[in-house]
C-alpha cells in the first residue's frame, strides 16, 4: 500500500490500452523493467523474422507467390484448432480431442453431402445440409466434452484424451475406415479459390476467425471470464461466475471451431480422409504455448496463437523447400515448444523480478 | 449475557434466530442467536473448530442452515446460495482472497459484475473506461494506493491484494461485510490500513463481522465481541468491559468452567 508508488500514475495511460495490450500481447505503457519483460514476449514475432530471414539464403523459391499460397493454406489447417486450443488453455483446461472431433465431424458432413446427392438433392441443399450436420456434432462432441469435465469432475486432460480415442475410433466406424470422395465441385472450389491470386478463400476465412476471436478473447465479459477461470478458478465461482456452464461453452466452441477446421480440409482436398487432422492437437498446443499462454492458464492472446502458427507453418515449408528431410521438421517443431515453454518462464521470471517479487 | 436485551430503534441488517447445523453426526452449530447492527463491527472469535466459519458461511448463504431462520433488516430470508445473499448486500472478503492474478485491478474488482457499452450488452462488450473508472474512485475514496488499476493483481503486493479484495467488497457490499481472517497474512503497517478501512466503512453504515484470530486487533475495532465455543455463543463481551486475558478464557472455555 505505502510501496512508494504514486497515485499520479493512475491516470497516465491511455484508456482501453489494457484490452489493446490483451489482444496485440503489446505493451500498453513503457515502465523500465516491465518493458524488458515485454519485450522478451515479443521473441515469437522476433523468431518468426529470423526464420523468414534464414529462409531467404537457404530455401531457393521460399519467398514467391506458390509458397506464400502453399505456407499460408498449410496454417489455415492448424489455425481454427489453434483459435480453439487458446480458449481452453486460457480457461485453465485443454482440448486434445480437437483433431479427432475434425475428423469425425468432416467425415459425418461428407457421408451426408454424398448421401443427399445420391438421392437427387441439388448440390447446393446437400452442401448446407452437410456444413450444418458437420457443426451440429462438433458442438455436441464439445458439449460432452464440457459436461463430462464439469458434472464429472475429471480433469480435461483425461477426458478429451479419451475424446480423441473414442472420435477416431467413430470416424473409422461411419464409414467401414474408408474416405468420403465425390464432394460436390462447388464446395472444392470454394476451398481452392484465390481472392486476387494471392489469397485462399481458406485464409481469409481464417483471419476472419482470428479476428473474431481475438476480440471475443480481449474485448467481452466471455473473455475477461475464461481467464479469469484460468486465473483462480475458485475466485471466479466465489465472484458469481457459473463456471460450469462457462466451460461447457468454451468446449463447445472447440468442437465448433474444430468442425469448421474439418470442412476447411475436405474443401481443400476434396475428400474426407479418416486420417484428416491427425497430430493436428499437438500442433495447436504448441501454436498456443509458442504464443505465450502459459498451461496452468490465466494468460496467453490470441494475437500469440496467430504467430505461433506462422511460425510453426513458415517452419514446415521452408524445411520442405531447403530441402532438409520432412522429419527434420517434427524436431524443428518439437525444439521450438520446449524453447517456447522455456522464454516463458524466463519472462515470467522476469515480470516477478520487475514488481519486485 | 447480562447485557443480551440492549434494544435498538432500528432493526438488526442481519440476524439469526436459533441456528442449528449437524454435519452427519457432529454438531458444528447449536442454538445460535446473533444479530448485527448497521454501522456496527461485530468480532466472531474461537478457537479452531468452534463453528466461526460454518456460521459466516449460513451468514453468507455459503452453507444452508439444519434449523433456524436467518432476517435481513427484518424480513425472513433464505439463501440457496451466495448470489442471494450478495443480492442482498451481504459481501464476504475470504481468507484466501478470490482474486484472479492475472486480471487487472479493475477486472479483479468488476468480475462477475462486469459493466458492458450501452449498444454491446447482448455481446457482454465490456466498458473497461467505465470499469477503470469508477475502481479508481472507489480506491480513492478508500484511500488505497494504487500505481494503476490497470495493474495485474499478480504484480502487488500482499497488503495491496488485501485492501482490493476489500475495496471490492466494500464496492458491493451495502450492508453486510464479511471478513475473514483480513490482516492474516499482512504486515503491521498493512493491518493499521486494513484497520482503518474497517472503520471508515463501518462509519459509512455497513455493518461488519470480523473474524479473527488477532486479539489486539479485534480488541481495538470491534464494537461487541461474540465468542463460540465448541458451536455454541459462550459469551458476548462489549467494548471496554474486556481484555484480551478475559477473552482468551471465553475461547479456551476456562472462563465456561469459572462461571458454572
Amino acid at each position: 500500500m505505502s510501496d512508494g508508488l504514486d497515485a499520479e500514475h493512475v491516470t497516465s495511460e491511455s484508456p482501453a490500452s489494457t484490452g489493446v495490450a490483451r489482444l496485440t500481447g503489446l505493451p500498453g505503457r513503457l515502465g523500465s523493467r516491465e518493458f524488458v519483460a515485454r519485450l522478451v514476449s515479443y521473441w515469437t514475432v522476433a523468431a518468426l523474422g529470423l526464420v523468414l530471414l534464414v529462409f531467404a539464403f537457404t530455401a531457393g523459391s521460399f519467398y514467391t507467390r506458390d509458397n506464400w499460397i502453399a505456407t499460408s493454406v498449410y496454417a489455415t489447417g492448424i489455425l481454427p484448432l489453434a483459435l480453439a486450443q487458446s480458449f481452453a488453455i486460457i480457461s485453465g483446461g485443454i482440448d486434445l480431442s480437437v483433431s479427432g472431433t475434425l475428423g469425425f465431424a468432416s467425415i459425418t458432413g461428407a457421408l451426408v453431402m454424398h448421401g443427399m446427392i445420391g438421392r437427387g438433392s441439388s448440390s447446393a441443399t446437400a452442401i448446407t445440409a452437410s456444413v450444418g450436420v458437420a457443426l451440429a456434432v462438433g458442438l455436441a462432441v464439445g458439449v460432452v466434452n464440457g459436461l463430462i469435465i464439469t458434472k464429472l469432475k475429471l480433469t480435461p486432460f483425461i477426458v478429451t484424451l479419451g475424446m480423441l480415442g473414442v472420435m477416431h475410433g467413430a470416424t473409422n466406424l461411419i464409414n467401414n475406415g474408408q474416405e468420403v470422395s465425390d464432394i460436390p465441385l462447388s464446395f472444392t472450389h470454394f476451398g481452392n479459390r484465390l481472392l486476387g491470386g494471392w489469397i485462399s478463400t481458406l485464409v481469409a476465412v481464417c483471419l476472419v476467425l482470428t479476428v473474431v476471436s481475438g476480440v471475443i478473447l480481449a474485448r467481452t465479459r466471455f473473455g475477461l471470464r475464461t481467464y479469469a477461470l484460468g486465473s483462480n478458478r475458485e475466485g471466479a465461482r466465489r465472484a458469481g461466475i457459473n463456471v460450469d456452464w462457462h466451460l461447457i461453452r468454451i468446449y463447445a466452441i472447440s468442437g465448433l471451431l474444430s468442425a469448421f477446421a474439418g470442412l476447411m480440409l475436405v474443401s481443400r482436398f476434396g475428400v474426407a480422409q479418416t486420417n484428416a487432422g491427425t497430430g493436428t492437437e499437438l500442433d495447436s498446443i504448441a501454436a498456443v504455448v509458442i504464443g505465450g499462454a502459459s498451461l496452468f492458464g490465466g494468460t496467453g492472446t490470441i494475437f500469440g496463437t496467430f504467430v505461433g502458427v506462422c511460425l510453426l507453418s513458415v517452419l514446415v515449408t521452408g524445411l520442405i523447400l531447403a530441402n532438409v528431410q520432412p522429419f527434420w521438421q517434427m524436431v524443428a517443431t518439437g525444439l521450438v515448444i520446449i524453447g517456447a515453454v522455456y522464454i516463458d518462464q524466463l519472462r515470467d521470471r522476469l515480470r516477478f523480478s520487475a514488481h519486485g517479487e | 449475557m447480562t447485557h443480551g436485551a440492549q434494544t435498538t430503534e432500528r432493526e438488526p441488517v442481519l440476524a439469526v434466530h436459533r441456528v442449528h447445523k449437524e454435519y452427519g453426526a457432529i454438531r458444528a452449530l447449536e442454538d445460535v442467536h446473533l444479530s448485527l447492527n448497521a454501522g456496527e463491527v461485530l468480532g466472531l472469535v474461537g478457537d479452531n473448530g468452534a463453528g466461526k466459519s460454518t456460521l459466516a458461511g449460513i451468514l453468507s448463504g455459503a452453507i444452508s442452515p439444519s434449523e433456524g431462520e436467518l432476517f435481513v433488516e427484518g424480513t425472513r430470508r433464505v439463501f440457496r446460495s451466495p448470489h442471494d445473499a450478495r443480492d442482498l448486500g451481504i459481501e464476504v472478503v475470504f481468507q484466501d482472497l478470490a482474486l484472479a492474478p492475472d486480471l487487472t485491478v479493475a477486472e479483479n474488482i468488476f468480475l462477475g459484475r462486469e459493466i458492458s457499452t450501452q449498444g454491446g450488452r447482448w455481446l457482454g462488450w465490456l466498458n473497461r473506461r467505465a470499469m477503470e473508472r469508477r475502481s479508481k474512485e472507489e480506491l480513492q475514496l478508500l484511500s488505497i494506493r494504487i500505481q494503476s488499476v490497470k495493474t495485474p493483481c499478480r504484480a502487488l503486493s500482499g497488503g495491496q491484494r488485501q485492501a482490493i479484495a476489500i475495496a471490492r467488497a466494500v464496492l458491493w457490499s451495502s450492508k453486510v461485510l464479511i471478513l475473514d481472517e483480513p490482516t492474516a497474512a499482512l504486515g503491521v503497517e498493512q493491518q493499521a490500513q486494513v484497520a482503518r478501512l474497517i472503520t471508515d466503512v463501518a462509519s459509512r453504515g455497513v455493518g461488519i463481522i470480523l473474524i479473527s484470530h488477532n486479539m489486539p486487533q479485534v480488541l481495538e475495532l470491534c464494537d461487541r465481541v461474540v465468542v463460540l465455543y465448541r458451536g455454541r455463543i459462550a459469551t458476548t463481551l462489549y467494548r471496554g468491559d474486556y481484555d484480551i486475558e478475559q477473552v482468551v478464557k471465553w475461547i479456551t472455555g476456562a472462563a465456561l468452567a469459572e462461571h458454572s
